[in-house]
């Protein structure tokens, strides 16, 4: 019988075309959440084995903090371009300028403006479902997450009150208003990602491997400078994220292993070129892949706190 | 200023065959028990000794040790998400851990012992391979023992680990082990579970987790964590008939290749057997007999597929089939009807009532539903079924009888999990409020002008 057993990324995939497919047949205006990081280059790959030879049945939805790697948004860009999707993106400069979000005194990670921006899109677009490349292997408010994860009109989260998920059989109903966040990849670990970029031979920004890059340390993390400032006649939009002169500043042979925005994704120091190289860190690795993001660290339960407000 | 002197070419460096050989397969298991039986702990344990943590991992479990624990590591507080379950030191939902050894991939399904999450813990053992059955060996079987192993066996888990805890504080006492072991056989014949494992531990200690217990000379069996490595769980899915609900109609729009104008495929994830292309299908609701052209997938057309691979299947007919219609094959029919037999398991504060319309959910179809009879009630104490309940409420398992609005196309659950299961949903508040496992259909499906018939 051993040629009807699938491996573990085989049994992964389909169960994740599963939960695509089932996206398509019982939302009516269902939209993909694609960033150009590793775990959203994965759902497209995803989307194109669920519904190819069709057209992908979902616009693609991203939210720019404003921070963004400028290799990250060129990839994102081309991608969404080559499969012949439909790309909406949002900005929380939009979102700041017509008053849909507002930055606390002193904010500089734009990460909490994100919520207002992804919430108003959704409303926008009147999407009735997000399709995320959130997994549960990623944070601790994270493993507690179902597949089909409902959100009331607030876009709130209520981990106490989840409908149970039981076999295969998933409760998308919705009322007026309600919404569902859908994550395929929830059953997936960091590991199984890279082996399925590499198995899928699919391509990833640059920022991935190994680079060359000036970083200041703040936060026992290495952030990258940010680009200069064009215009000083406008505000710096990287202001608070420019290294102080009282913080060690090093130009460094690093890799990104999570990609958050500049402000808020640590640096970390790499070799790693190939996909293969990639791997064999990851499968040394003595710390999570979110223990380079500045933005899980604010608390113990930051996570948490942002997805019961509508974070993805 | 930042400088990105990248030496990488804009795309993907070739990918050459790794290192270390790929995990072969993913075993899920659940691990449930009472409060305070040790669970989170063990789990903990688990991957703490199978160094699946990583140092961010262990730095937090020190600062909350100096917060929570008086400066000891609680090993609990890994699985302990959210901030409620650290304050009040409970488990509230499902969670799901991830690690994997040179053997194995392992998902765990962290479901709770609370007795009104009883839910949770039918949602994470349903896909389960294994489910570990915690008893904290000071107080043996008790009455959450009992609900869990009747669960497990209610879901069908084919395999099933009594993991006596805490057994540092009997003494180590083989004569205790043997006493819980025998607690357990007392009932498990009544439950129809083939395959069951006695484990001593101490998940605190981590005696018999991962390393083999000095304790325990008495003891020849493996460790749990080489217990789950080695349990043969073969192929859990049902080879034998084949089923596929249709999810989705794939029909190109705007094709560029004109090869596929006329392209339309039936998508879904196969449920149950083998399919292959050149084969005579039945497709349901319509009856009608019909070859499978093509098995499209992504990766290239394929001369066969199998449960639970995700397909596209191009019949040789234009027959109208969409997203509720099941393709079945000629042998092993499936059951179908309007009368339905089930087990349910009520996962709801509003009671079942009879006569109330639910909105039934199996494999790709939702139809409406309605409660005929309330057969009996399992008294988890004395697993004997009380007939003719005036309801069931949340947490109690049972039998009922229903009537839904358009035949289902269905197995016994018993013999195929995803085409005999289904989901009952409340109309209006759209709450998932039972889980249910059909019973076995007295009428097959026929096609609609042949001579197949049983």
């Amino acid at each position: 019988m051993t040629s009807y057993h699938l491996d573990h990324l085989q049994h992964l995939e389909t169960e994740a075309i599963h939960i695509m497919r089932e996206v398509a047949g019982e939302f009516e205006r269902p939209a993909l959440l694609f960033s150009g990081g590793k775990d959203s280059i994965c759902l497209l790959r995803l989307a194109e084995k669920a519904f190819r030879p069709s057209d992908i049945p979902l616009p693609f939805l991203n939210v720019e903090t404003g921070h963004e790697f400028p290799e990250l948004i060129e990839f994102r860009d081309r991608r969404a371009k080559q499969l012949g999707a439909r790309l909406i993106v949002r900005t929380v400069d939009q979102a700041i300028a017509n008053g849909t979000a507002t930055p606390g005194p002193g904010e500089v990670s734009r990460n909490k403006l994100q919520i207002p921006v992804l919430l108003s899109a959704i409303e926008e677009f009147r999407f009735d479902c997000a399709i995320g490349g959130a997994r549960r292997d990623e944070e601790k408010a994270r493993a507690k997450e179902r597949f089909f994860s409902f959100r009331d009109s607030f876009g709130q989260w209520d981990p106490k009150n989840q409908r149970p998920e039981i076999w295969n059989l998933y409760n998308g109903r919705l009322n007026p208003g309600d919404n569902m966040r859908v994550f395929p990849l929830s059953n997936w670990t960091e590991m199984d990602v890279w082996e399925y970029i590499r198995q899928e031979e699919l391509e990833v920004p640059r920022i991935y491997f190994s680079h060359t890059r000036e970083c200041f340390r703040r936060g026992g993390q290495w952030l990258p400078v940010p680009p200069p400032h064009p215009d000083p006649t406008k505000a710096d939009p990287y202001a608070g994220a420019r290294p102080k002169p009282t913080e060690p500043r090093k130009t460094m042979v690093c890799r990104v292993r999570t990609i958050a925005d500049m402000i808020s994704t640590g640096m970390v120091e790499s070799p790693a070129s190939t996909v293969d190289d990639i791997i064999g860190e990851v499968a040394a690795a003595r710390v999570t892949e979110r223990g380079s993001r500045a933005d899980d660290k604010a608390s113990e339960a930051a996570m948490e706190d942002r997805k019961k407000v509508g974070y993805f | 200023m930042s400088v990105l002197t990248s030496p990488s070419p804009a795309t993907v460096p070739s990918v050459h065959a790794a290192g270390a050989p790929l995990p072969v397969d993913i075993l899920r298991f659940n691990t449930c028990g009472s409060v305070d039986d040790g669970k989170s702990t063990l789990i903990g344990r688990l991957l703490y000794d199978s160094k699946s943590l990583m140092e961010d991992q262990l730095e937090a479990l020190e600062r909350s040790a100096d917060l929570t624990g008086g400066g000891a590591i609680n090993l609990a507080n890994l699985t302990d998400g959210l901030r409620a379950e650290r304050e009040q030191g409970i488990t509230i939902d499902v969670a799901y851990r991830y690690f994997a050894t040179p053997r194995r991939k392992f998902i765990i399904a962290d479901t709770p012992g609370h007795v009104q999450y009883t839910r949770n813990m039918v949602t994470g053992a349903s896909n389960a391979n294994v489910s570990i059955i915690l008893v904290d060996a000071r107080l043996g079987v008790i009455e959450q023992s009992r609900r869990h192993t009747a669960i497990a066996a209610l879901l069908r888990i084919p395999h099933l680990v009594v993991a006596v805890n805490k057994m540092d504080l009997v003494g180590w006492s083989e004569a205790r082990f043997n006493e819980i072991r025998e607690q357990f056989e007392a009932f498990l014949p009544r439950l129809d579970i083939k395959d069951v494992k006695f484990i001593p531990i101490s998940a605190l200690n981590g005696d018999n987790v991962v390393t083999p217990s000095v304790h325990t000379p008495w003891y020849p069996g493996p460790t749990l964590l080489g217990h789950l490595e080695g349990v043969h769980i073969g192929s859990d899915w049902n080879l034998n008939g084949f089923r596929l609900p249709v999810q989705w109609v794939n029909r190109p729009n705007n094709p560029t290749d004109a090869q596929l104008h006329d392209f339309r495929g039936c998508s879904g994830q196969i449920a149950g057997g083998i399919v292959r292309a050149g084969q005579k299908v039945l497709v349901l609701p319509t009856g009608i007999v019909t070859t499978v052209k093509e098995i499209w997938t992504y990766d290239g057309r394929v001369p066969e597929a199998f449960c639970p691979q995700s397909v596209t299947l191009v019949l040789a007919d234009d027959i109208d089939a969409g997203r509720g219609s099941m393709i079945v094959g000629l042998d092993n029919p499936a059951g179908t009807g309007t009368d339905l037999h089930a087990k349910v398991c009520w996962m709801h504060s509003r009671p079942l009532e009879r006569g109330k319309k639910y909105f039934l959910k199996h494999t790709t179809s939702t139809v409406q539903a309605v409660v005929t009879e309330l057969v009996h009630r399992l008294n988890i104490e004395t697993l004997d079924p009380e007939p003719a309940p005036a309801a069931l409420t949340m947490n109690d398992l049972g039998e009922i009888r229903l009537r839904v609005s358009q035949p289902l196309y269905y197995d016994g659950y018993a013999v195929n999990r995803l085409t005999g299961s289904f989901i009952l949903i409340e109309q209006g508040t759209n709450a998932t409020v039972a889980a249910g496992m059909l019973l076995p259909s007295h009428e097959v499906v026929k096609p609609e002008s042949g001579d197949f018939m049983i």
